[in-house]
């Protein structure tokens, strides 16, 4: 029998290992859906590879992708820190880029339609966050399945936007109207989609970084997720720091729709996020809730999703692939992340 | 007004409730047994939408319903034995397992039906479950057409609130679920297998998952496409709060959600003004969170519910 035993000190090269070991085992694990597909592994995680960070234009490319997965990825981070079971990345994304998309349709000079698209988004985005932590604080509702409802309520809403007051009467296709020139975020590498949002998003972790561990705010965060009890016994409002932490998960969400429109799309669509929510969860997981850790972690996704439908052109191998690494990513670095709180012992049959 | 109201609340609308309740009813049963044991699974959207797959796949090279059903019900099963072995067995985050099984499900369910079907215009559709008349009992007005001239399923969905509250509060079985997750050490004391019993509750509880997402493909839409749970399974979550964990309240929220949904479909269809029908589509769901508010003040959660069990821990 083996026996899970509690390890009394972490040894610090973990931190780096257990990722690259969780990846390593998804890549292993899902190479059993490419054989299955009757396509070579080798060949098949090749194109993924070439495809995605191969050249220069395929590392920008990864890196547009990466953006809004950083942001949701900082966003669950920073909640999950403060055991806010913020779900809802997902919806607090759309409701961003829905505000974003109604500012960058003003007419104003360019770099203030930027800066209030971002203002707007972030708000938009903590506004929605705020409703399930507000539930949760003051009715006692389960911040999980509210957050989780919120993303279709978020969604429907959208959709009635694009299908009705904002559906494009030129085209009849539920689109929203495009936002102006001037507010499309400028591309910082001529003939690459690498947009001034990218830069932002990988501005923003460090800063998260600073925020969580060098700030009382950051303080209370983690002492309010690690044991609440505590917290209230130092002196901490529990109920205070999640409504901040709300406020600051749904604004850093919210951004990652205002990158998507300002600098990919130009408007509002229904599928405007492939998911980038739900990724976050994988992304902050895969980062250890370390906000240096998302960058990192957000680019090994986006690389995986670029390089899916590159694969799938070449091979045949259907690019949902990509979604099926994520959530075996997860579940992997799940089982890792037990090796940093237990070691495995043999122990006798006696047991 | 009253010509809209007519039209809302015609002879189908009660059939349309129960055809609506039934996958709700197979899942928050599912979602019920799980945490009744003390596990949270929110791998259900997931687990609901591979099952639908497996189910209509199934059916589809064979031929035969029934089969589809038991390769959905197995397929529930053993994802509920994936979310336990993650869960139970080594203790990890339950809110996080959950979602990484939803994410694993969705990916391998979109993943397999391509490689099986191919990209078509038109989703390959099958020969679903018909409505099967009850003698006599579907003569009876209103709720005969309504209620006994159903599919299979429904009526399987009709028994299983009864067998799942005989069950819950009446077998040994039962009561070990009860109590590895009301007090897991005390269960444990009195030797109970926690380890054992909440793997079997996640188990069951995927297969009933399972069965929902049979009921999606193979008789209310007879065809798999992506958005055939569409956040079904997150309701079923919601709606075992709102049913206070309990079998019969389960069922009775996932009748009302039903009649709000139906009711938001009546709406679209009257056409009333020019409102985008996705707004009645946010319908259901806003009530949810409404009741959810309403009704978590005094609700009583097992009370190990989310913890994991280690017999060395104290």
């Amino acid at each position: 029998m083996f026996r899970l035993e509690a390890r009394t000190s972490t040894p610090a090269w973990f931190n780096l290992a257990l990722p690259l070991l969780a990846i390593g085992a998804t890549l292993i694990l899902c190479s059993g859906l490419i054989a299955i597909a009757g396509a070579g592994v080798v060949e098949a995680y090749g194109v993924m590879l070439s495809a995605s960070l191969g050249d220069s234009y395929a590392i920008t490319e990864t890196l547009v992708r990466a953006a809004p997965m950083i942001f949701t990825g900082l966003a669950v981070a920073v909640a999950f820190r403060a055991k806010f079971w913020n779900i809802g990345a997902e919806g607090q994304l759309l409701a961003g880029a829905v505000a974003s998309c109604a500012v960058g349709a003003i007419p104003m000079p360019g770099y203030l339609a930027m800066l209030l698209m971002a203002v707007a988004g972030a708000a938009a985005g903590a506004v929605v966050a705020q409703v399930p932590a507000t539930l949760r604080v003051k009715f006692k509702v389960d911040d999980v399945v509210s957050s989780l409802l919120l993303n279709s309520v978020i969604y429907y809403a959208l959709m009635a936007l694009i299908e009705g007051p904002w559906k494009d009467s030129f085209s009849g296709y539920p689109i929203s109207p495009p936002i102006e020139d001037a507010a499309n975020f400028p591309v910082l590498i001529e003939g690459t989609r690498l947009h001034l949002g990218v830069i932002v998003a990988l501005v923003a972790a460090p800063l998260i970084w600073f925020l969580i561990a060098r700030t009382t705010l950051g303080f209370r965060i983690r002492v309010t997720g690690e044991n609440p009890e505590a917290a209230r016994y130092g002196g901490i409002n529990v109920q205070r720091v999640l409504l901040s932490t709300a406020l600051l998960t749904g604004a850093l969400a919210g951004l990652a729709g205002v990158g998507e429109v300002g600098g990919v799309h130009f408007q509002v669509m229904s599928d405007i996020s492939p998911g980038y929510g739900y990724s976050g969860i994988v992304v902050a997981m895969l980062a250890r809730l370390n906000p240096l850790g998302v960058v990192p972690a957000a680019i090994f996704l986006a690389a995986v999703m670029t390089g899916a439908e590159a694969m799938s052109r070449a091979t045949g191998v259907p690019a949902f692939l990509s979604d099926v690494i994520q959530g075996t990513a997860l579940l992997a670095m799940l089982v890792a992340l037990l090796f940093t709180a237990y070691r495995v012992r043999r122990v006798g049959a006696s047991r | 007004m009253s010509a809209v109201f007519e039209q809302i609340f015609q002879v189908g609308f009660l059939a349309a409730i129960i055809r609506i309740a039934t996958p709700l009813a197979f899942a928050t049963l599912g979602e019920m047994f799980s945490e009744r044991a003390g596990v949270l699974n929110l791998g259900i959207e997931g687990i609901m939408l591979l099952s639908a797959m497996a189910g209509f796949t199934a059916t589809s090279l064979s031929g035969s319903l029934w089969l589809g059903v038991l390769v959905a019900v197995l397929t529930g099963a053993l994802m509920g034995a994936v979310h336990a072995l993650f869960t139970v067995a080594l203790g990890l985050s339950q809110h996080v397992c959950g979602i990484g099984v939803t994410l694993f499900c969705s990916g391998l369910a979109y993943f397999l039906y391509r490689l099986i079907f191919g990209q078509q215009s038109v989703p390959p559709s099958i020969k679903g479950f018909q409505p099967v008349p009850i003698p006599l009992l579907s003569d009876i007005p209103i709720l005969g057409p309504a209620v006994f001239n159903q599919f299979a399923l429904v009526y399987l969905a009709i028994i299983a609130v009864p067998l799942a509250a005989f069950v819950l509060y009446r077998t040994p079985w039962g009561l070990s679920v009860r109590m590895v997750g009301e007090n897991p050490r005390a269960a444990d004391s009195a030797g109970v297998s926690v380890i054992g019993t909440r793997f079997q509750a996640v188990i069951l509880g995927g297969a009933l998952m399972g069965l929902a997402g049979a009921f999606l493909t193979m008789a209310q839409f007879n065809a798999f496409t992506f958005g055939v749970v569409s956040g079904r399974g997150w309701v079923a979550i919601a709606l075992v709060v709102f049913g206070r964990w309990d079998p019969w309240r389960s069922a009775g929220a996932a009748l009302l959600f039903a009649f709000v949904d139906a009711l938001q479909l009546r709406m679209q269809a009257s056409g009333l003004g020019h409102i985008p029908y996705e707004a009645f589509l946010m319908l259901p769901f806003i009530f949810t969170i409404v009741a959810m508010a309403v009704m978590s003040r005094n609700a009583v959660a097992p009370s190990a519910l989310l913890k994991p069990f280690r017999r060395e821990e104290r």
